[in-house]
């Protein structure tokens, strides 16, 4: 179980918090204007990397507060957090 | 007869502390300080068991956790009887009583045991062939096997025993107590280190502190003294908390490890009530220290499962520690050193050893000597081919191996025994290293496998480490401990060590023999009957990867997952595939290392406290009022409230009349409240629900549906303008939580440019809904100041006012299709605000009602329920529902996902009312629908989803969803059921008051 240092409240027990998926993913602001393809580009396709991931986390049991984890599937390491709306690490 | 196989030496047993238990039914007895094994073996019984699959005889073979054939049912038909559990683990009591398992009648006749000669048609993967077909036949053989198999009984009645949860966050956490383990712990806890030590044993020092030997010594003082004397140091220091009886079951990442403490077990019945059983610790440790040792290989040769054939390390502590004589003409079988450990320690207590086996040809130590030296005749370069006795070993066969070691050579030579002790080297316990995400290499030169890759904080100490001998141990552990706790000494530099191992050893995975491999039958997971023939089988058949041959031979896959055999299983299918063991890997070591009881994992968490329930403030009244209850989440709502000699149907036609006819009231407080605020709030609105919102007046209220960004409807509910900038929303029941969850995730991640402010709001509010054509006359009563006109207070509005002094917001809203309303009032007033309800509608019949009969009322109208009426596959579209979705908004969550190419089909399951030719004849929710009965295969349409009977209508009713319903009206379709076809005809799933009539009635 992880511990994550959640960016609001400092580190607390993984059972806390709800992963959410692929992070960085924007939903389109003009989704009417888009082709099915591009629709489903957008709402179905996910990278699922085995490696290093940018995901989104929220802090269910705590501040409710989402926010992004660079995280390695592969050994589960956690790389960084940071806010929603704040850049990404540079690698 | 009574042997007496007791030797006067060990100091762990009080020889004046007599404890009587029975086995299968007979009385014995033990000291304190005994195991069941070491008792059994004192009064010379070996037989224990009978293997799974074949039911031959076995015996005890180790005196650890590790055992796979002593498991034994405790306390049979008690409350407390317990299956599984390791005779080799479970400490004598008073009374104690164990039962063999997998026999019948009985373990020295079993008739089970056919299958041992039946052997050759039943090999590896013979369940999987053999009942596969007919496909129809399994259930009667699943019964057989059952029968004929089964790990011990489970019990009938409930746990008597009290469990708990507790947890501990410690700065080290060393697992495992012997040398390696007392070292570090002493180590880390003096260098300030809150420190935990936890064993699985009662006792501290593992193996070592048995070890009495002359030749193996520590600063010159005989190894066991010296650790003893460290034990007794570690006892004094304040921060290291000590456990016995405690064994880690699982290592999760981020050194997060469950741990169960066991407080009773050891202990007479009579003396466990209102006391703890186990403890399940839940650690999270800074640093952890592996120093879970090792597990002694058997050897893999024909009938190597004999009882009486036990693990040379067995011996040699049922010998130093219990004081116990495993058998008087004993023979031992190895491929390496540690087994002469065992011959000194034998002869020097007196124990008679008739002969070494070693399969290594040149080999020479000063252990070896010291043997021979005492006229022990050591056969070199000698395989055991077979071995004979049913009920015990009586006697073995050797031939010479041949200089490859891949054949045998020569003349039988025949030596009777009664126990054969064996030992095929050393494999580090590394299962725990491996759960928590540790990466394993190969080390060529004794074939084990060793910790590589850390995915932790965390280390791995002596001879789970690979570390095996006694100097390597002290020698490599002060210089692990200084690295791993950053410190600069510990008090073990420069020890002074005799150790006379020797570490060559001759790994043969498997022995040869004079037979074809076909007539053997050598066992490499005892617990499972899985041979060597069963593995190589496997490869035959096309098998490669060892985790399909491990789930297609079961080995490793019994309560002791293959602690002993394992890596015989590799090894075997690394010689006759060609492949290197290192680039095979291992199977994986899942939690728990031991087996876990369920009240273990429960912990306190049992009966009314095994999940948490919801009730509403009213609750207590539907209780007083014999309501039944439905659980719906984590709610119990009131289902339905039956009246002497009622049965559901009719508590729930009465109820639906009475709300139609005159009045109904309904507790409606758990449905999810949603306070939202803010300047944007009318903006976002518009884009989590379908329809507009931004010109809902203030007072007014408005049915909204809210899908998922794939366009499948996800929630509804009536959401209220309270103020320019405040609304309040209700959610389904079961979806409160989650929707929230979702509006919160939009606006933090999408649109944080909203000024929008979202409070759950759901425990706050008791909300009754009184219906009916008599629930104005009843609500204006106690609200007497309010209009109740229809121009004052329409349907679809908002009031807020006061009841007494108390102040409540009314809302004129129906989910029934009835003049109705619902108050909500501050949650504490809720039970009152009912009373109030129920009193002023005692003229009108006022009839409480549950949730059935909300369903069936709001049925007659077609009104959905989501989750019910849908799945995760529905638009608004396919409910009939257009009305709902704006055409002209830009966008709301879901919009564009309503014309891609799947959801604009014409032949989606769509959502319709359904009529029963028969109208006294009610659909079965869940039924599938058919058009043609003949067509082969036949085509499924849909299913019912909701069906009653209406006592409004006198006929029965259901919704269902039919591929292309819409376009079907009129139609008739079939309802297939197991002994008869219902006739159905496809109609609006609106049936009650089209024209709306009855809101403003
Ligand atoms: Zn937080």
């Amino acid at each position: 179980m992880f511990i994550i240092n959640c960016p609001y409240c400092g580190e607390r027990e993984q059972s806390e918090f709800k992963a959410g998926g692929e992070a960085h993913i924007v939903r389109p602001k003009q989704p009417t204007e888009l082709s099915d393809d591009e629709w489903a580009e957008y709402l179905f396709m996910r990278k699922n990397i085995k490696g290093i991931q940018f995901e989104r986390w929220v802090h269910t049991h705590g501040c409710r507060k989402w926010f992004n984890m660079v995280r390695d599937t592969s050994n589960d390491e956690i790389k960084a957090v940071y806010k929603m709306g704040e850049k990404p690490p540079a690698k | 007869m009574i042997k007496n196989l007791r030797v006067k030496t060990s100091k762990f047993i009080d020889e004046t502390y007599k404890i009587s238990f029975k086995f299968n039914g007979t009385t014995y007895y033990g000291y304190k300080g005994d195991t069941l094994a070491s008792a059994l073996l004192a009064n010379d019984i070996h037989l224990v068991g009978r293997s799974f699959k074949y039911h031959r005889p076995r015996g005890i073979m180790t005196a650890g956790s590790e055992e796979p054939n002593a498991i034994v049912q405790l306390h049979s038909n008690t409350s407390r009887t317990e299956p599984n559990v390791r005779a080799t683990e479970i400490e004598i009591y008073e009374g104690l009583e164990a039962l063999s398992q997998n026999c019948w009648p009985s373990v020295k006749f079993d008739i089970g045991g056919i299958n041992n000669f039946l052997s050759p048609i039943l090999p590896a993967g013979f369940y999987y062939k053999t009942f596969m077909w007919p496909a129809n036949f399994w259930e009667k053989y699943e019964y057989f096997i059952r029968k004929s198999a089964g790990l011990g009984k489970s019990p009938t009645e409930s746990d008597p025993d009290v469990y708990e949860h507790k947890y501990i966050h410690c700065d080290v956490l060393v697992i495992g107590a012997g040398i390696s383990g007392i070292m570090a712990a002493k180590t880390a806890a003096k260098n300030g280190f809150k420190t935990l030590l936890v064993d699985e044993k009662p006792y501290l020092g593992g193996s070592t502190i048995y070890q009495n030997s002359e030749h193996f010594k520590i600063n010159n003082q005989i190894s066991s003294s010296w650790l003893e004397k460290e034990i007794n140091e570690i006892k004094k220091i304040n921060n290291l908390e000590i456990k016995t009886r405690t064994s880690v079951a699982a290592f999760h990442g981020y050194n997060f490890l469950l741990a169960r403490e066991n407080l009773t077990d050891h202990l007479p019945l009579e003396n466990r009530d209102n006391k703890t059983r186990h403890r399940l610790l839940k650690i999270r440790a800074k640093k952890v220290i592996n120093a879970t040792g090792s597990l002694e290989r058997p050897l893999i040769f024909d009938n190597n499962d004999r009882p009486g054939i036990m693990l040379s390390s067995a011996i040699e502590k049922y010998a130093n520690l219990f004081g116990v004589v495993c058998g008087e003409k004993n023979v031992l079988f190895t491929n390496n050193d540690s087994v002469y450990e065992t011959a000194i320690c034998l002869y020097q207590k007196g124990i008679n050893i008739e002969a070494i086996i070693d399969n290594r040809e040149n080999v020479d130590s000063k252990l070896i000597k010291e043997t021979e030296k005492n006229n022990i005749k050591v056969y070199k370069g000698y395989t055991v081919v077979n071995t004979s006795g049913y009920k015990r070993i009586n006697k073995i066969s050797i031939m010479q191996l041949s200089k490859d070691g891949q054949k045998v050579v020569g003349s039988k030579i025949v030596i009777a025994c009664d126990c054969l002790g064996i030992s095929g080297g050393w494999t580090p316990a590394v299962h725990l290293f491996t759960q928590s995400g540790g990466k394993l290499k190969f080390r060529d030169e004794d074939q084990v496998f060793i910790p590589n890759i850390y995915p932790s904080n965390q280390i791995s100490l002596g001879s789970c480490n690979g570390d095996f001998t006694l100097d390597e141990i002290l020698t490599n552990i002060p210089k692990a401990l200084k690295d791993f706790l950053d410190i600069n000494k510990t008090d073990y530099e420069n020890l002074e060590v005799q150790s006379s191992f020797n570490k060559s050893k001759r790994n043969i995975w498997l022995l040869p023999s004079d037979k074809v491999i076909g007539r053997t039958k050598s066992f490499v997971d005892y617990q499972n009957d899985a041979t060597a023939k069963d593995i190589k089988l496997a490869l035959r058949e096309g098998f490669r990867s060892i985790e399909h041959v491990k789930r297609y031979t079961t080995t490793g896959m019994g309560t002791d997952q293959g602690k002993l055999g394992n890596m015989h299983a590799l090894g075997i299918i690394s010689e006759t595939a060609g492949s290197k063991m290192g680039e095979l890997g291992t199977t994986t070591f899942r939690p728990p290392y031991t087996p876990l009881t369920f009240g273990t994992i429960v912990g306190r968490n049992v009966g009314e406290y095994f999940d948490i329930f919801r009730k509403t403030p009213i609750h207590e009244w539907h209780v007083q009022n014999k309501a039944e209850f439905e659980n719906v989440g984590q709610w119990k709502r009131a289902w339905y409230y039956p009246k002497e000699g009622e049965n559901m149907y009719d508590a729930v036609q009465r109820e639906s009349k009475a709300a139609r006819d005159s009045a109904g009231i309904l507790d409606a407080s758990t449905l999810g409240k949603i306070d939202i605020q803010g300047t944007d709030a009318s903006e976002f609105l518009n884009r989590v629900y379908t329809n507009a919102w931004n010109k809902l007046a203030i007072g007014k209220c408005r049915y909204g549906l809210m899908l998922n960004e794939d366009g499948m409807v996800y929630d509804d509910g009536v959401t209220t303008r309270l103020g320019e900038n405040h609304y309040i929303m209700t959610t389904t029941t079961g979806g409160a939580a989650t929707v929230l969850g979702k509006l919160e995730d939009y606006l933090q991640t999408e649109w944080p440019e909203l000024d929008v402010y979202l409070t759950s709001v759901t425990d706050h509010y008791a909300t009754v809904s009184v219906c009916g054509p008599n629930s104005k006359k009843i609500v204006s009563q106690l609200i007497p100041d309010l209009d109740f006109s229809d121009e004052n207070f329409p349907h679809m509005s908002f009031k807020n006012t006061k009841i007494g002094k108390i102040k409540c917001r009314v809302m004129r809203i129906s989910f029934t299709g009835e003049h109705s309303y619902e108050i909500n009032v501050q949650a504490n007033y809720g039970k009152s605000l009912w009373e109030k309800c129920m009193e002023a509608g005692k003229e009108f019949n006022i009839t409480p009602y549950g949730t059935e009969t909300m369903h069936l009322l709001r049925a007659e109208k077609g009104f959905i329920i989501v989750g019910q009426d849908t799945d995760a596959t529905m638009t608004p579209i396919d409910l009939q529902m257009d009305w709902i979705v704006s055409k002209k908004k830009y966008d709301f969550i879901g919009k564009r996902s309503l014309y891609r190419s799947d959801t604009i089909r014409e032949d989606r399951k769509q959502l319709v009312g359904l009529l029963t030719e028969n109208p006294n004849e009610v659909l079965e929710e869940g039924a599938q629908i058919v058009a043609d009965i003949n067509k082969s295969p036949i085509e499924m349409l849909g299913h019912v989803t909701s069906s009653y009977y209406s006592p409004n209508l006198k006929k029965s009713i259901a919704l269902g969803v039919v591929r292309g319903g819409k376009n079907m009206m009129g139609q008739k379709l079939i309802i297939p059921m197991e002994n008869k076809q219902i006739n159905v005809t496809v109609a609006d799933p609106v049936f009650l008051d089209k024209e709306n009539k009855r809101l403003n009635a």
